[in-house]
């Protein structure tokens, strides 16, 4: 019972407060929306029993991406009025496409062959002891190595992608250049000149 | 009444309509795009979290935490292409991104 409310409570919150992401009219609301639906996300795995990945979750998603997103809106100081107002042109085939979508996923789950007895037994049936943390440790660092090390890698792209698009060197700031700073020898910095000395009478 | 795996999946679908949605809305702004490409990879993982809990199969869940690591770098990408053009353009609306008549 008390599983079964919090399920409904959670996912009523997700989906009210990802509405609210695509509706609201500045997107600072909706970055913090959106913070709020990925906490909620996180009390939802808790209850179905993936606790590594709810709090992965607000790590990552809290602690990291959406503090990315902030980061970039208020850099980019663009308008949001003149943005939204173009909005309800594209309501009615937004609302075409996602009714539907929508319309497809439910026949399809409603289908027999997804919950038929077959279905259900192509899982392995773990049962430990070892909590949640340890069973994905010794698979990941097990079974699926080479997608963990991808998975690295694909981060390491990211992040040097990042960075390369957006340096950028501007002329007026000055910057330390080493390898000219080490290649220096006295042979070209030094230079010695004679100065005439003026006797005093 | 008990939660069963059609709640969790017709949540998941909820909740990826809604993403679909919003990237037909916010046709001038990149940023909730992204917010909602964001929206639809939560909802997979609530799908793949779902099915693991059900099944009693941990693979699922590594699998979400792909889905993380690739949603992770998919918007530290994309919003340093949203600076660049940015500062190329000085908006970020879609609709005119046709400069290159592609």
């Amino acid at each position: 019972m008390f599983p079964a409310l919090l399920f409904y409570i959670f996912s009523l919150t997700i989906i009210a407060s990802a509405l609210m992401v695509i509706f609201s009219k500045q997107p600072i609301n909706s970055i913090l929306f959106l913070i709020f639906s990925f906490i909620n996300a996180a009390g939802l795995f808790l209850l179905a029993g993936a606790e590594f990945l709810a709090l992965i979750i607000v790590i990552v998603y809290v602690g990291a991406v959406a503090v990315l997103f902030l980061f970039v809106i208020m850099m980019l100081d663009f308008n949001p009025e003149t943005i939204k107002e173009e909005t309800k042109k594209y309501l009615p085939v937004g609302l075409l496409v996602g009714s539907v979508l929508f319309v497809e996923i439910i026949l399809m789950m409603n289908s027999p062959e997804i919950f038929s007895k077959e279905f259900k037994i192509i899982g392995r049936i773990v049962e430990t002891d070892l909590t949640n943390t340890e069973i994905l440790g010794s698979l990941i660092y097990t079974e699926y190595f080479l997608q963990f090390q991808m998975a690295g890698f694909i981060l390491l792209v990211a992040m040097i992608g990042a960075i390369v698009l957006t340096l950028r060197h501007r002329d007026f700031v000055r910057r330390q250049n080493i390898h000219d700073q080490v290649s220096r020898d006295p042979n070209t910095s030094i230079e010695l000149i004679d100065i005439e000395l003026k006797t005093r009478k | 009444m008990i939660v069963e795996l059609g709640h969790y999946l017709i949540l998941a679908s909820m909740l990826f309509t809604i993403g679909v949605i919003g990237v037909f809305l916010n046709r001038k702004n990149v940023i909730i795009i992204l917010m909602s490409l964001e929206l639809i990879l939560l909802s997979i993982s609530i799908n793949l979290v779902a099915f693991s809990s059900f099944l009693n199969d941990p693979a699922g869940q590594i699998f979400s935490l792909f889905i993380l690591t690739v949603a992770a770098g998919e918007a530290a990408i994309g919003l340093a292409i949203l600076v660049v053009y940015f500062r190329n353009v000085g908006n970020i609306e879609v609709d005119q991104i046709n400069k290159m008549r592609g």
